[in-house]
């Protein structure tokens, strides 16, 4: 035992000895993004300034990935962490946080922000039972599908940049301003585009459209997922296949990280045309920042109509 | 803003008390009027940057308005914004109010195993190891209920996190599985966890049972682990500054489970030292790979045998006992989507060595011819498994899993001076136990699994059992993150 002690002393002092020579780089802003779009928005604020990555991809559902090694080294040496919250990272992002060993990055701490905070949700569910499918108690996570909510966020965003990087606050600033008159007028442009669209009914994979939805009017009658977060069943989809029979939907809309298989098994036997939308930059060749993201996304959707 | 009004509200009902008034002088005075003037133009400040921010929105509302498409847009959305402004406010009001809300989360974790076995249970044995007296039998043949666990967790403050999970055997008997409180304030990487908790020994061993992609234990945690290692102790984890995952940790724990031995000793009993390194290898890839060196010193620990002459004996360890561990484990996923297809391959070798004094003890054995006897004990010996999991569609994995142990060399001073054979201590027979295991799992949902597995267990000299297991794993309720 006394040998043991004894080598777990000079370790002890060895750990807090790299402690000390591995403060921070000065650099730039350390920021992990959980999902890309977070990572977008603050690439679109803070350029240069800010290291930004990103912890899932447009292929990847952002409910079920791992807290894996390289996550948590990455949490460790962040100054800012920016997720969506309302529960969608509940499955990985407690665990890195707590093992990041890094306060700045803790709920309540400046460097941490839950977007989903930021904008009134949708589908707060009145019932809660695990019966229903994977439900989220603050309601629907995917807020980042409305720009209005993009713009919401990019204030409290370049704030917050402001506020953990102050030499460098007049940078944000000037970005956010400038962004903000960008993306509105992007936005007047989206929605001229997307008039159209009103009413458009659509079949999804899962429900995380609601946001896009209430913006553009569009209308959802079914998703190929039995209930949320349920992959589909071939009872399911031959259920939906007699009721789109029925009564057709114009749309089967799926996102990147989706398995295409149900969207185009249904596809095929209604004859209804399925399109896979980017859902987050990345997505698609198109959709490489949160411009293109929306111009991608509108532009496979009015394609339907044409 | 709020604590701010009512700092200086304070402030001003200071100054305006007479007893604290005359304790004031004039130059204090001075300084808390020029305090409470900068708050007023802070104020100030605040309020027209809102303002600005306001005239700000008008104006893009003001803009929205002159086409009328846009305006219908907006309407719907404003509709939308209103409802669920609506529905905020209902959820908000049906929260649980009072003490009620500060409630730890609760989780309780269901586990029924249906078994079929071809050897008596009762019988099992790990042949050339010796018995951790741990769960590491295949339990009961036939339906029976398996552990539950009860978990209990909530941040305390904002430095620690505390978590219990109780373990309720079928038995009917309730066991601390873990029981401990957790830093999550600290910084510079740093990570301290006091109480009782599963080791961080090799990588199997700090998982929860319910998280395991088999029924039971490899043979290795089995027989060198005591199936699963929860000591009560003090664990620091580091993790470095740098890209690849780098994390060092050591723990000092009382040595109160196999291979150590609960005593009455001031300080520690045992101390783990471990070092993972991890990281991606593209998109799809994710690794792990850990060292461990467990040491321990066991007193009295002992365990019942048939010597050669039929008599039941006990025999006991003083010693040192001192455990290696590597291990390693490969997530593979398309693109990282675990979804629909994933590939788990994990292993782990594990090398022990003891050196002490061994005594065969016939005390208590009625009808013994033989004196008890002391000498010494050293030992070598290790094991391990490797296993790989594919999720083939949704919902559906199989995998496979194959055992080995060694049981290397035990030397018994008793059986070197001639004064006891061999044939004395049949538990040390050298073997090398094998088992190959196949699973098939269902998983309905992230809350539910059905799992179906074969085992062909070659861990008794001589004997095969042959097993078959169904079981389910359910979750209920607040269910917290699970380790990669």
């Amino acid at each position: 035992m006394k040998r043991l002690i004894s080598s777990i002393r000079p370790a002890a002092l060895s750990l807090s000895l790299m402690a000390l020579l591995s403060q921070p780089a000065t650099a730039a802003l350390k920021v992990l993004a959980c999902e890309p779009e977070w990572g977008a928005l603050v690439q679109e604020l803070a350029g240069g300034n800010a290291s930004v990555s990103s912890a899932t991809t447009a292929l990847q559902d952002a409910h079920h990935i791992e807290a894996r090694p390289s996550l948590i080294a990455r949490a460790r040496n962040a100054d800012l962490v920016v997720c969506t919250g309302s529960e969608l990272e509940v499955g990985w992002l407690p665990l890195l946080l707590r093992q990041s060993g890094n306060e700045r990055i803790q709920p309540g701490k400046p460097g941490y922000l839950e977007t989903s905070q930021l904008v009134p949700r949708l589908e707060i569910p009145k019932v809660l039972d695990r019966s229903l499918g994977d439900i989220h108690p603050a309601g629907n996570p995917h807020i980042h599908l409305d720009p209005h909510n993009i713009a919401k966020v990019a204030q409290v965003l370049g704030d917050r940049l402001a506020q953990l990087d102050p030499a460098n606050a007049d940078a944000y600033r000037t970005r956010t301003t400038a962004f903000h008159a960008r993306w509105r007028d992007a936005i007047r442009r989206w929605e001229a585009e997307a008039a159209p669209l009103r009413g458009l009914t659509m079949v999804v994979y899962h429900k995380n459209m609601a946001y896009l939805n209430a913006w553009l009017g569009l209308r959802e009658v079914g998703s190929l997922e039995p209930k949320p977060g349920i992959p589909p069943t071939t009872a399911h989809l031959a259920d939906l296949v007699a009721r789109m029979q029925a009564e057709p939907a114009k749309v089967i809309v799926y996102m990147a990280y989706h398995n295409p298989q149900a969207a185009e098994f249904l596809s095929e036997r209604t004859k209804i045309p399925a399109v896979m939308l980017p859902f987050t930059v990345g997505g698609s060749g198109r959709a490489k920042d949160l411009f293109g993201l929306f111009d991608d996304t509108l532009a496979r959707l009015l394609a339907v109509l044409k | 803003m709020i604590k701010q009004t009512l700092m200086a509200a304070a402030l001003a009902a200071a100054l305006a008390g007479p007893g604290t008034a005359a304790a004031v002088t004039d130059t204090e005075m001075k300084e808390l009027r020029e305090q409470v003037r900068q708050l007023k133009q802070e104020y100030e400040r605040r309020i027209d940057a809102l303002e600005q921010r306001l005239k700000q929105a008008e104006g893009a509302a003001g803009k929205a308005q002159t086409s009328a498409g846009q305006a219908e847009a907006a309407a719907s959305r404003a509709q939308a914004t209103a409802v669920s402004a609506e529905a905020a406010a209902t959820s908000a009001s049906a929260r649980p109010a009072g003490e009620n809300a500060f409630n730890p989360a609760v989780s309780l974790i269901l586990n029924g195993v249906l078994a079929n076995l071809s050897q008596d249970p009762a019988r099992h044995q790990i042949t050339g190891f010796t018995p951790t007296l741990g769960e590491v039998g295949p339990g009961n043949r036939g339906l029976s209920l398996a552990e539950t666990e009860l978990v209990f967790s909530a941040n305390i403050d904002p430095n620690f996190r505390g978590t219990l999970i109780a373990a309720l055997a079928p038995d009917d008997s309730i066991g601390v599985e873990e029981g401990f409180i957790q830093s999550i304030g600290l910084s510079h990487g740093l990570g301290i966890k006091a109480g009782r908790f599963f080791s961080s020994v090799g990588y199997q061993n700090e998982i929860h049972a319910h998280a395991w992609d088999f029924t039971d234990a490899p043979l290795a945690n089995k027989v060198l682990l005591g199936n699963q290692l929860a000591d009560d102790g003090v664990q620091v984890k580091w993790v470095a500054p740098t890209e690849t995952f780098v994390e060092l940790g050591a723990e000092i724990g009382r040595g109160r489970a196999f291979p150590g031995s609960n005593r009455d000793k001031n300080g520690a009993g045992a101390g783990n030292l471990f070092a993972h390194l991890g990281g991606d290898i593209g998109a799809s890839t994710a690794w792990r790979l850990g060292l461990s060196h467990l040491r321990t010193t066991a007193q009295n620990r002992n365990y019942d045998d048939l010597d050669s002459t039929g008599t039941q004996v006990n025999n006991s360890f003083d010693g040192s006992s001192r455990l290696w561990g590597l291990d390693g484990v490969l997530k593979w996923a398309p693109n990282g989507n675990p979804g629909y297809n994933n590939f788990k391959l994990q292993g782990e070798y594990f090398l022990r060595r003891e050196d002490g004094n061994f005594t065969y003890n016939t005390a208590n054995a009625a009808g013994a011819t033989r004196a008890t006897q002391t000498d010494t004990l050293r030992s070598a010996q290790s094991g391990w498994y490797a296993q790989g999991v594919y999720q083939f569609m949704p919902m559906w994995r199989a995998g496979y899993r194959y055992d080995r142990l060694n049981s290397g060399t035990v030397k018994l001073g008793l059986v070197d001076s001639g004064a006891l054979a061999a044939a004395d201590f049949p538990i040390y027979a050298a073997h090398k136990a094998t088992r190959n295991t196949l699973m098939l799992d269902f998983n309905p949902s992230e809350f539910s699994r059905l799992r179906l597995q074969f085992a062909s267990d070659k861990s008794r000299l001589g004997a095969t059992d042959n097993q078959v297991f169904l079981q389910y794993i359910i979750s209920l309720g607040a269910h917290g993150a699970h380790k990669f």
